[in-house]
């Protein structure tokens, strides 16, 4: 039984490369396997998180920024990377104890993610931190980011299809 | 077989004229952008030209809301993350302009991103007037 579903998953997978246009294969991005093999980064798993911070982009993992960057970015929301993506002040707070309690170094975890990283660096972006750069550094041409299926380095989904269930491809 | 032919296409057609008529809740969010604005009715074409205006004052990331919505409501938008947008017009998602708290915080949000200041009442029953047109 195992090797049919698996074998289905694979069909499942295929197809699904071949009929998006932004499939992963034309940009050389982590294979449809990816879901077996790849990094698995636990996606945000807060109802009122998933809501307010998915409508622009996919909700971004906790674990991917320091709490102080969390911080940072929840108290600008009404400038945010050029828009005003503003709350109410409750669901802020409540947004900013879920970011900060499974940040990359919540309860003093030393997590990858961190690496690179001074104590006094905020970055606002996980993609432009030291982990990131690393993690795409030589495996994605600078242009693929420019394509205009993707658009952004922050439409981590254009190449990373499962990245909303916490799935980010292989080595 | 041919009466309920007949009967079937008469609830087709029914059921359709319900779909496309004014939501109830819609209708009250307009009445009340009318209330506020003090105006008895609002223009498609001045919501048209809002829409695809380019406007100062923003942020310089989003000058227009063709900026994510495109210029065509019928079609989705995207963001500039990259992220499809549902499209704006009511005939192409009929679910626009029938909860009054978000139509508001996205007003609130993308006004002041785009025109660096809220939309007024006017402003806003001229958008929906057009989005609920096409
Ligand atoms: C233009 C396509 C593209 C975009 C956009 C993109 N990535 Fe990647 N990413 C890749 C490729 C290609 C690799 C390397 C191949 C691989 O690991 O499968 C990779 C690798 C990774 C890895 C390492 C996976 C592993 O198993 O080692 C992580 C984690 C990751 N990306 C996260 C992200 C995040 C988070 C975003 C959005 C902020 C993002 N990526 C945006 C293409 C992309
Ligand atoms: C109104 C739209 C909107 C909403 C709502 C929104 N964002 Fe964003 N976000 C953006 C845009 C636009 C960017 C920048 C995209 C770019 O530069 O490519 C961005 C970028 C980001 C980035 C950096 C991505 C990178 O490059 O690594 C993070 C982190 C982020 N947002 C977190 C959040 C969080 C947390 C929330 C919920 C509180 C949220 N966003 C809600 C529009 C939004």
């Amino acid at each position: 039984m195992p090797s049919s579903r698996n074998r289905a998953r694979l069909l499942a997978a295929a197809l699904a490369v071949s009929v998006s246009a932004l499939a992963i294969g034309l940009l050389a991005g982590p294979r449809a396997e990816a879901e077996e093999e790849g990094m698995s980064i636990p996606p945000v798993a807060d109802a009122t998180v998933q809501a307010e911070c998915s409508a622009c982009h996919m909700a971004f993992p906790a674990a991917l920024l320091p709490a102080r960057s969390w911080r940072a970015l929840m108290a600008g929301l009404d400038d945010h990377f050029g828009e005003n993506a503003g709350l109410d002040p409750a669901t802020t707070a409540k947004i900013t104890d879920y970011l900060v309690a499974n940040a990359a170094d919540a309860g003093g975890h030393r997590s990858p993610v961190l690496r690179g990283l001074g104590p006094d660096d905020v970055p606002l972006r996980i993609s432009e931190t030291p982990w990131w750069e690393r993690q795409h550094r030589g495996e994605v041409s600078p242009s693929a980011f420019k394509d205009p299926r993707v658009g952004s380095k922050a439409n981590c989904v254009a190449c990373h299809r499962d990245a909303a269930r916490g799935f980010f491809g292989d080595d | 077989m041919r009466l309920p032919t007949i009967l079937l296409a008469v609830t087709l057609v029914a059921t359709a004229g319900l779909a496309l008529a004014a939501s109830p809740v819609r209708q009250a969010i307009l009445d009340g952008y009318a209330k506020e604005a003090g105006v008895a009715a609002f223009s498609a074409e001045r919501g048209k030209a809002f829409f695809e205006a380019s406007h100062a004052g923003g942020k310089p990331e989003t000058p227009s809301c063709t900026t994510c919505h495109g210029m065509d409501p019928r079609m989705p938008g995207r963001t500039r993350a990259g992220k499809a947008i549902e499209p704006m017009a009511v005939s192409a998602n009929p679910k626009r302009f029938t909860d009054s708290a978000f139509v508001e915080k996205w007003f609130k949000r993308n006004c002041d991103s785009v025109l660096g200041r809220p939309c007024s009442a006017a402003e806003k029953g001229d958008l929906i007037a057009y989005l609920s047109s096409l």
